[in-house]
C-alpha cells in the first residue's frame, strides 16, 4: 500500500445550517482497498460522500485528491477520476437502459456525445456486469426499484474511474444481485480501483469490505481492516445495540449480530 | 402519431419485464428513425412553403414562385408585373420566414425548458416568460395611447421591446427567486416561481386592458398572436436570436440529457449543472421573447411538438432540439397558412393553434395521467 491516500478528508467540518452534521473528520483511502463507511442513521455517512464527490465543499478543512484540492481538478478532470453512485435517482423521460448507462461516458466524450468503439464496449461491459442485457433497450421509466438501481450502478461503471463512491448501492437489490454486486465491487478493488461504500448491510460489509469506517454523530468512530474494527465493544458504540461477531465458515467472513441493549444500558452498555 | 398506441393492460409496475407499459413510461420504446422524421419533416415543410407562397389573394403558379425567387435571389430583371412580384417577395416570403422561423425558437424553447424542467409538460409560459413579453407589450400599447402623436410615433417595434425587456427582467426575476442558499437551481422552484410571477403580471395586464377602455382591441390581438404585416425586419430579429440560441443549446445537448438524472448523477458526470441551466434559459428565453415580441403570444407550439417528437423519436436532446425546431417550424407555418388563406377572415394564428393543440395536449395529459395511476 503507498503510504499518502488517493484521497483523504482533511479536518473537514460540514454543516447544514445550523446544525454541524460532519465533525473534524480526518480521514484517508488508499487505492485497491474497498471501505464500507457504516453508522446509525444521521451519522454524516451521506455528507460525507458528498464531500469526497465535491457535490459539497466543506465549510472547515479540506478534501484533497491526489494531494490537491477536489477544486483544483476542475469538473471535466474530477468525473474522470470520481464517481457516485447516488442513492435515488429519478428517471424523467423514457431514454433506454443503454442510453442512460451510456451517459456515464460524459467525461470522455467530445461536446457532441458521440460514443467510440471503447465507449460502447465499456457501455456494454457495464450491461454485462449488472445483467442488464435484456433491458437494454426498455424504456427507464418502466423499471422495477431493482432494475433502476442496477441501471445507476451500471451508468457508475461505465464511468470508468479509478474511484468509485456508493451510497447503499444494494439497498433495492435482492440477495443474489447484492452478493452478486459486492463482488463485482471487490474485483474493482482488486484491480487496483478505490471503492467507498455507504451501507446499512453490515453482513455484506463484515464479508466483502477490506476496511470498516465506523461514523456516529458526525465524528470518526474507528477506521481499520474489518477485523480489527468490527469488534463487539465498536459495534455497540456505534449502534447503542448489543452485538456479537463470530467468524463464518459458510461465507469465510464474520457475522455480526444484535440485539437490542437493555434500557438503561443504552449509554454505557456493559457493565 | 398511430407510433403511440397505447399497450398497458393494467399490469403491476413491478411485474416481469414484457408487461411494462406503454411508450411514454416504459416497455421497449417503438421509436422512429430521428434522420427519418428529419428528413419527413424538412420535405413536408417545402411542400408547405410551397403552398403557402401559392395561396392566397393573389394566386401564383409553381412556375412564376421559381421564376420569381430565382431572379430576385440573382438580381436580374423579370418580366412580371411589378405588384405581383412585391406581393411574393417583400410580403408573403417575409411573413413565411417569420412564422417559420417563429415557430422554430417555440419548439426549441419548449424542448429546452421540458428538458431543464425535467417536465414533459413545461413551455414558455410554465416560467412567465410569455406573460412578461405580454405584460411588456401592452404596456407600450398603453403608453402610446395616452401620449400625444409627436411624442411617440408608433411604430411595430415599440411594444416588441417592450416585451423583450419585461420577459427578460421576469426571467431574471424567476432565477433569482428560485435560486436556494447553496445557489442551485431546482426545477420545481423555477416553476413555482414562474407560476407566481405569471399571475401577477396576468393581473397587471388586466389593469392595462382596464385603463385602455375602449382602445383595449389593439392590445387583444396583439395578444392573440399573427404573423399579418411581417417584414424582414421582423425575421431578421427572431433569426438573430433563434440562431445562436440554437448552436448554443445543441452544443450542451448531452449536458442536458445528463441532467434529467439529477443533480449528483450531473454534477459527478462533470456537468456545472447551475452555468448549464442559466445559460440554456437564457438562449431559450430569447429565442422565444423574440418570436413573441414579433408575432405576439402563441401558445402550446413549444408545449405540444417537443413532446410529440419524444413520443417519436425519445428524449435524446442532441435530436429532440432540431427535430422540435423543425417541427415548431412546419407546425406554425401551417397554421398561418391556415388562417391567411384557407380560413375565413383572418383569425389570429394564436386562436387556430391554441383551438388545434389544446385538445391535443388534453389527450397527451390523460394518458400520461392514466400511466401515472397505473404505476
Amino acid at each position: 500500500m503507498p503510504d499518502t491516500p488517493t484521497l483523504s478528508i482533511v479536518n473537514a467540518s460540514f454543516s447544514h445550517g445550523p446544525r454541524k452534521v460532519v465533525k473534524e473528520l480526518d480521514l484517508g483511502f488508499f487505492p485497491g482497498r474497498h471501505y464500507v463507511m457504516a453508522g446509525p442513521n444521521g451519522a454524516g455517512k451521506s455528507t460525507v460522500l458528498d464531500l469526497l464527490s465535491n457535490l459539497r465543499k466543506p465549510d472547515e478543512g479540506e478534501i484533497l485528491l491526489r494531494g490537491l484540492p477536489l477544486g483544483a481538478h476542475g469538473p471535466a478532470g474530477l468525473a474522470k477520476s470520481i464517481a457516485l453512485a447516488p442513492q435515488s435517482s429519478n428517471f424523467n423521460f423514457a431514454f433506454t437502459v443503454r442510453e442512460v448507462v451510456s451517459l456515464g461516458r460524459k467525461p470522455h466524450l467530445g461536446p457532441f456525445g458521440r460514443l467510440g468503439p471503447g465507449d460502447r464496449r465499456a457501455v456494454d461491459e457495464a450491461l454485462d456486469r449488472l445483467h442488464l442485457g435484456h433491458l437494454a433497450d426498455k424504456s427507464v421509466t418502466g423499471l422495477s426499484g431493482g432494475e433502476a438501481q442496477r441501471v445507476v450502478l451500471a451508468r457508475t461503471l461505465a464511468q470508468a474511474t479509478p474511484i468509485v463512491l456508493l451510497d447503499e448501492p444494494t439497498s433495492n437489490l435482492d440477495v443474489a444481485q447484492a452478493l452478486d454486486f459486492m463482488e463485482t465491487l471487490r474485483e474493482l478493488a482488486e484491480g487496483g480501483a478505490l471503492v467507498v461504500t455507504v451501507s446499512h448491510d453490515l453482513s455484506l460489509a463484515a464479508t466483502y469490505a477490506h476496511e470498516i469506517v465506523f461514523m456516529a454523530d458526525g465524528r470518526l468512530v474507528a477506521a481499520g481492516p474489518r477485523e480489527t474494527t468490527l469488534t463487539p465493544e465498536l459495534l455497540t458504540r456505534v449502534f447503542e445495540a448489543e452485538a456479537r461477531v463470530s467468524p463464518d465458515d459458510f461465507t469465510g467472513g464474520l457475522t455480526v449480530s444484535f440485539r437490542r441493549a437493555p434500557r438503561a444500558g443504552a449509554q454505557n452498555p456493559r457493565p | 402519431m398511430a407510433e403511440t398506441v397505447k399497450d398497458n393492460q393494467g399490469q403491476a409496475p413491478a411485474g416481469p419485464p414484457g408487461g411494462a407499459p406503454g411508450p411514454i413510461l416504459g416497455g421497449k420504446p417503438r421509436r422512429v428513425s430521428p434522420r427519418l422524421l428529419g428528413l419527413g419533416m424538412a420535405l413536408a415543410l417545402a411542400a408547405m412553403g410551397l403552398v403557402s407562397l401559392a395561396s392566397g389573394h393573389m394566386p401564383f403558379s409553381a412556375r412564376e414562385i421559381f421564376d420569381i425567387l430565382v431572379a430576385w435571389l440573382s438580381g436580374s430583371g423579370i418580366d412580371l408585373p411589378e405588384n405581383r412580384v412585391m406581393a411574393l417577395v417583400e410580403v408573403r416570403l417575409p411573413r413565411l420566414m417569420t412564422a417559420l422561423i417563429s415557430g422554430a425558437a417555440l419548439g426549441l424553447s419548449g424542448a429546452v425548458y421540458q428538458g431543464l424542467l425535467l417536465n414533459p409538460l413545461a413551455d414558455p409560459y410554465t416560467l412567465g416568460v410569455s406573460s412578461g413579453a405580454a405584460f411588456g407589450a401592452s404596456l407600450v400599447l398603453m403608453a402610446a395611447m395616452f401620449m400625444p402623436p409627436e411624442v411617440i410615433s408608433f411604430g411595430p417595434l415599440y411594444p416588441a421591446i417592450g416585451a423583450f425587456v419585461f420577459s427578460s427582467l421576469t426571467l431574471l426575476l424567476v432565477i433569482a427567486l428560485a435560486s436556494d442558499a447553496d445557489r442551485r437551481l431546482s426545477p420545481t422552484s423555477l416553476i413555482l416561481s414562474g407560476v407566481i410571477l405569471s399571475a401577477i403580471l396576468s393581473a397587471g395586464l388586466s389593469f392595462i386592458k382596464y385603463l385602455a377602455g375602449e382602445q383595449v382591441s389593439s392590445i387583444i390581438f396583439w395578444l392573440l398572436g399573427s404573423f399579418q404585416a411581417q417584414t424582414w425586419a421582423n425575421f431578421g430579429i427572431v433569426a438573430g436570436f433563434f440562431v445562436p440560441a440554437f448552436l448554443i443549446c445543441q452544443a450542451s445537448a448531452t449536458d442536458l440529457n445528463v441532467m434529467t438524472l439529477g443533480f449528483k448523477s450531473a454534477e459527478t458526470l462533470g456537468v456545472n449543472t447551475r452555468r448549464v441551466r442559466l445559460t440554456l434559459l437564457a438562449a431559450a428565453s430569447l429565442a422565444a421573447s423574440a418570436s413573441v415580441a414579433v408575432a405576439g403570444i402563441i401558445g402550446f407550439v413549444g408545449l405540444i411538438v417537443p413532446h410529440l417528437c419524444r413520443l417519436l423519436t425519445g428524449p435524446d436532446h442532441r435530436s429532440l432540439l432540431p427535430l422540435s425546431a423543425l417541427g415548431g417550424a412546419l407546425l406554425l407555418l401551417a397554421a398561418d397558412t391556415a388562417v391567411r388563406a384557407f380560413l375565413p377572415g383572418e383569425i389570429p394564428v394564436g386562436v387556430l393553434t391554441a383551438l388545434l393543440a389544446g385538445p391535443a395536449f388534453l389527450v397527451i395529459f390523460r394518458r400520461k395521467m392514466k400511466e401515472l395511476i397505473q404505476a
